[in-house]
């Protein structure tokens, strides 16, 4: 089924690199997309409401994210549904490795809170 | 330059996630960082979130409410219930997610904290390790992470991006 789904340019996305992942997140229209979808697939209609787009360019942004292989379409008895393709954001993951930054951005923020509260204790003994 | 140790595992055998992390502090003021609500505020949300405890019994059985906040407003509840407490050398917690009416949302998964602190040399180790019922819970946990630390990320390059383009 999902062979179907791929757009026609997937054969040679290797060699051309027509479409990435980051030009999937270069919009804000489809960085909302992506974070609406996440949690829920959901039909185009239900995700143009969110947006004061027309449907046309909301259709558009999911064609590119579509070629960007960064949703899936499911077809639900006459509704399609587009979800997020996970395995595919977590390129990006790779990329930022994010859940370890999370962890290296609270402990940096404690190392200088740390330091900050042992300089004063110092200002104090100083006085 | 900061050499202090920061080591990030995943343990698939054993559904853990550990992390040990070394500070330049004795050990009673790091202990102070990680049971203090006041100092625990200054650095548990990674920026640009913010982090809000409402309230915080740190006793066994006691219990630490707080928000996640993200720049627009939105607050994400949780919930850490107290198992066990030695003091400077170990605690545990039971976390949670939850609303905020402070009622657990049992649908996503808990998973059980247990911190270990020592000290040498004027420098505090503290070791984590978070256990999870199934593997799924962790996929699940890193997931969710993810698209909260993707949706970071998103508006960080965003503004990178404009920055450029000004």
């Amino acid at each position: 089924m999902r062979i179907y789904l791929q757009p026609i340019g997937f054969i040679n996305a290797n060699r051309q690199m027509r479409r990435d992942i980051f030009q999937a997140i270069a919009d804000p229209t489809r960085r909302a997309i992506i974070v609406l979808i996440a949690l829920q697939a959901m039909t185009p209609n239900a995700i143009a409401d969110n947006f004061n787009t027309t449907r046309q360019a909301v259709s558009k942004h999911l064609r590119i994210l579509t070629e960007c292989e960064i949703v899936k379409q499911e077809q639900k008895g006459r509704e399609i549904f587009y979800s997020l393709e996970i395995d595919k954001m977590k390129e990006i993951d790779k990329w930022v490795e994010q859940f370890r930054n999370i962890w290296e951005t609270k402990f940096n923020q404690l190392d200088n809170l740390l330091s900050t509260i042992k300089s004063k204790k110092n200002e104090q003994f100083a006085i | 330059m900061n050499n202090l140790q920061f080591d990030f595992t995943v343990d698939k055998s054993t559904n853990s996630v550990c992390i040990v992390k070394e500070f330049d502090a004795e050990l009673p003021l790091v202990w102070d960082a990680f049971t203090k609500p006041e100092i625990l505020d200054q650095w548990w949300a990674p920026k640009p979130l913010t982090s809000k405890t409402k309230k915080m019994d740190f006793i066994v059985g006691g219990r630490r409410f707080y928000a996640m906040i993200v720049p627009d407003g939105q607050e994400h509840w949780g919930i850490q219930d107290f198992t066990s407490i030695s003091p400077k050398t170990n605690f545990k917690w039971v976390s949670y997610f939850a609303d905020k009416d402070e009622n657990i949302n049992t649908e996503l998964p808990s998973s059980n904290w247990d911190l270990n602190f020592s000290e040498q040399a004027g420098k505090t180790k503290v070791s984590i390790v978070i256990k999870h019922k199934t593997l799924a819970d962790i996929e699940m946990l890193i997931q969710m992470g993810f698209k909260e630390g993707f949706t970071m990320t998103l508006n960080f390059l965003a503004e990178l991006l404009t920055q450029k383009v000004n």
